[in-house]
């Protein structure tokens, strides 16, 4: 399988989930062609509505198609419809309104479009909201899994997804499950527990720090909420030492997950790996090294955390 | 509208009028004011105008209101507790610990509320996805919006209004949907004008592909005939300027600010009731004796004044 954008196979999933339930609608503000669900427009013109560069009043239009019995995907970039955190509070979490949200563009990945343009603080915003799951996939065979689960799932639920390709990560016979983490490398010196763009980045830190002789298990937490509170804890129990990797603010998000759990239930040691401060332009790569978040960045820190 | 029709209309306006003020000194706290502006246009709507079943509220063919102004919601909860969704003697539960009646509604504790609603400038765009939804059903059901005139200063109404003519053009446009503007002119703060002034509204909403209507939101009969001329307005969502008096038929609430957000004291209470049944100050012993159900809810106002 090649490299492949979330947001890609998002518009590929959703266009053929669309083909099998006629409740699928779609409504974007603007940016079709960059949360890709312009293929799903073209097929199903009379389920597409595109209201212009209004998110809140798209948010809405979400909420009321989900009342009529809809199953609306609303789509634009991450930091633009969570940003639109107030409508989402009382449109949708409070209204129990069965709306996707697909937030794209997540992460300083996105590059040279610069900080305005970067979904940074979403996590954080939805993990405080009661009812509003967070699921960001790591590659496509992921991303397609999770967008066929967001129909079936009842209730309102995030989906983080990104603009730059992601690699496989996941096995070949990996089965998407709601709530679930899975270990994509079993190792017992220390728990890397990943999400999203940063996963493979992860797995490859992990080979690096093999080379050290450092065992790191690395788990793909797809399912941000709820977490995978049994998965989390034993590996925590198992290795002592937990980092945490995801192209997100430090604060709220996975991060911050995991370190409220461990805290009530397991104290460890904790490093958290993410975004500090605002994001920035520049090329996806050099972001990423210049953040720590590419391999001998996280590989770097783990080695630190560990005192190696 | 026959001259019967009407009447009946208006009794149950009046009646609907002294629940509010029931509750909301029950309560002691909330919004008479803009529950009083509001309450000729909801009476209309659920007794003259919408279908729907108080025993199945989930009822897919149902027509539906959003009470985008979800303050005023103590005037939906008396027009839905006389439908029949739930008995009148648990509106004084209003805004209690563990009352479904909440402080602003919320569609899941209270099943006929459409949409949670209180955080003003929503309620249109979610009005607009019903609307649209029913629309590519095929569905008959019509969807009411009511907006506050204060609550248009939000931006998300702008955003919506721009797009309600339009969406679902060509096949699946919104003349389903009837949005009500209670211009009753006076905010949290102060008068709307002296705030953000929204005028020229009319104007404004023409502007952006609206047909719109203006009418005395007090009078049934206009109320009655603006919804009949926006049902047979085709292809489009139609707009109606209801002009309205904050804190209606109560002399002391009426015009007042002050009366926005504040419940009646016990003694208050019961004149605001004693005003909207018209009764005289000389009189309100002998009608209190021969009318027991206004006599009830008077002597419960008087024993809150007790406590």
């Amino acid at each position: 399988m090649p490299a492949k954008a979330s947001r890609a196979a998002f518009g590929e999933a959703i266009l053929e989930l669309g083909a099998q339930d006629p409740r699928i609608v779609v409504v974007d503000a603007d940016l079709r062609k960059s949360t890709m669900t312009s293929a799903f427009a073209k097929a199903y013109p009379g389920r597409a509505f595109n209201v212009g560069i209004a998110e809140a009043n798209m948010i809405g239009i979400g909420a009321g198609l989900a009342l009529a019995g809809k199953i609306p995907f609303i789509c634009s970039f991450a930091c633009f419809v969570v940003g639109r955190f107030e409508t989402i509070r009382v449109s949708v979490a409070y209204t129990r309104a069965n709306v996707k949200i697909v937030g794209t563009h997540a992460g300083i990945a996105i590059g040279e479009d610069g900080y305005s343009q970067m979904g940074l603080e979403d996590i954080a915003c939805l993990r405080a909201l009661p009812n509003i799951p967070i699921i960001q996939p790591a590659d496509e065979s992921e991303t397609k899994q999770a967008v066929a689960y967001a129909v079936e799932h009842q209730g309102p639920l995030y989906l983080r997804l990104t603009r730059q390709n992601l690699e496989p990560v996941s096995p070949p016979d990996y089965r998407f499950q709601f709530g679930k983490a899975v270990v994509l490398r079993p190792g017992g010196d220390v728990t890397i527990l990943a999400s999203g763009g940063p996963v493979f980045n992860a797995l490859k830190a992990a080979e690096k720090l093999k080379g050290e002789g450092v065992r790191a298990e690395v788990i793909n937490v797809a399912c941000i909420k709820p977490l995978d509170e049994e998965l989390i804890v034993r590996s925590a129990g198992k290795t002592g030492r937990v980092v945490t990797v995801e192209d997100h603010s430090i604060s709220g998000g996975l991060g911050g997950a995991v370190s409220e759990l461990l805290a009530e239930v397991h104290p460890t040691p904790l490093k958290r790996l993410g975004i500090q401060g605002f994001g920035e332009s520049g090329d996806p790569k050099g972001l990423y090294a210049k953040h720590g978040l590419d391999p001998d960045g996280i590989a770097r820190s783990v080695m630190k955390f560990l005192n190696r | 509208m026959p001259t019967a029709d009407l009447a009946r209309l208006a009794s149950i306006a009046r009646d609907c009028r002294v629940q509010i003020i029931r509750m909301l000194t029950h309560a002691g706290s909330g919004h008479p004011g803009g529950s009083l502006s509001v309450i000729d246009i909801l009476t209309t709507l659920l007794f003259a105008r919408m279908r729907y079943d108080p025993k199945r509220p989930d009822w897919p063919d149902r027509d539906r209101v959003v009470l985008s102004k979800g303050h005023a919601v103590p005037a939906l909860y008396s027009v839905m507790a006389r439908a029949g969704y739930f008995p009148e003697s648990q509106l004084i539960t209003l805004r209690k610990l563990g009352s479904p009646l909440q402080g602003h509604p919320d569609r899941v504790m209270l099943p006929g509320i459409e949409a949670a609603t209180g955080s003003l400038g929503q309620g249109l765009s979610v009005a607009m996805g019903m609307a649209l939804g029913l629309r590519l059903d095929g569905r008959p059901s019509r969807v009411y919006c009511v907006l506050g005139d204060g609550e248009i200063q939000e931006g998300q109404v702008w955003e919506a209004a721009m797009e309600a003519p339009k969406l679902g053009q060509p096949d699946h446009p919104l003349d389903n949907l009837c949005v009500i503007l209670d211009y009753n002119k006076i905010q949290l703060d102060d008068f709307v004008k002296k705030v953000l002034d929204l005028e020229p509204v009319l104007e404004k909403w023409k502007g952006f592909g609206w047909p719109v209507l203006e009418i005395d939101g007090h009078d049934l009969a206009q109320i009655d005939k603006a919804l009949d001329q926006a049902e047979a307005i085709k292809g489009r969502p139609t707009f109606v300027v209801a002009h309205t008096v904050k804190g209606k038929a109560v002399s002391f609430m009426e015009n007042d600010p002050e009366w926005h957000g504040k419940a009646p004291k016990p003694r208050e209470g019961i004149r605001a009731v004693r005003e909207i049944l018209g009764v005289a100050e000389g009189d309100w012993a002998a009608y209190l004796g021969a009318h027991a159900e206004t006599a009830a809810i008077v002597k419960e106002l008087e024993a809150l004044e007790k406590k």
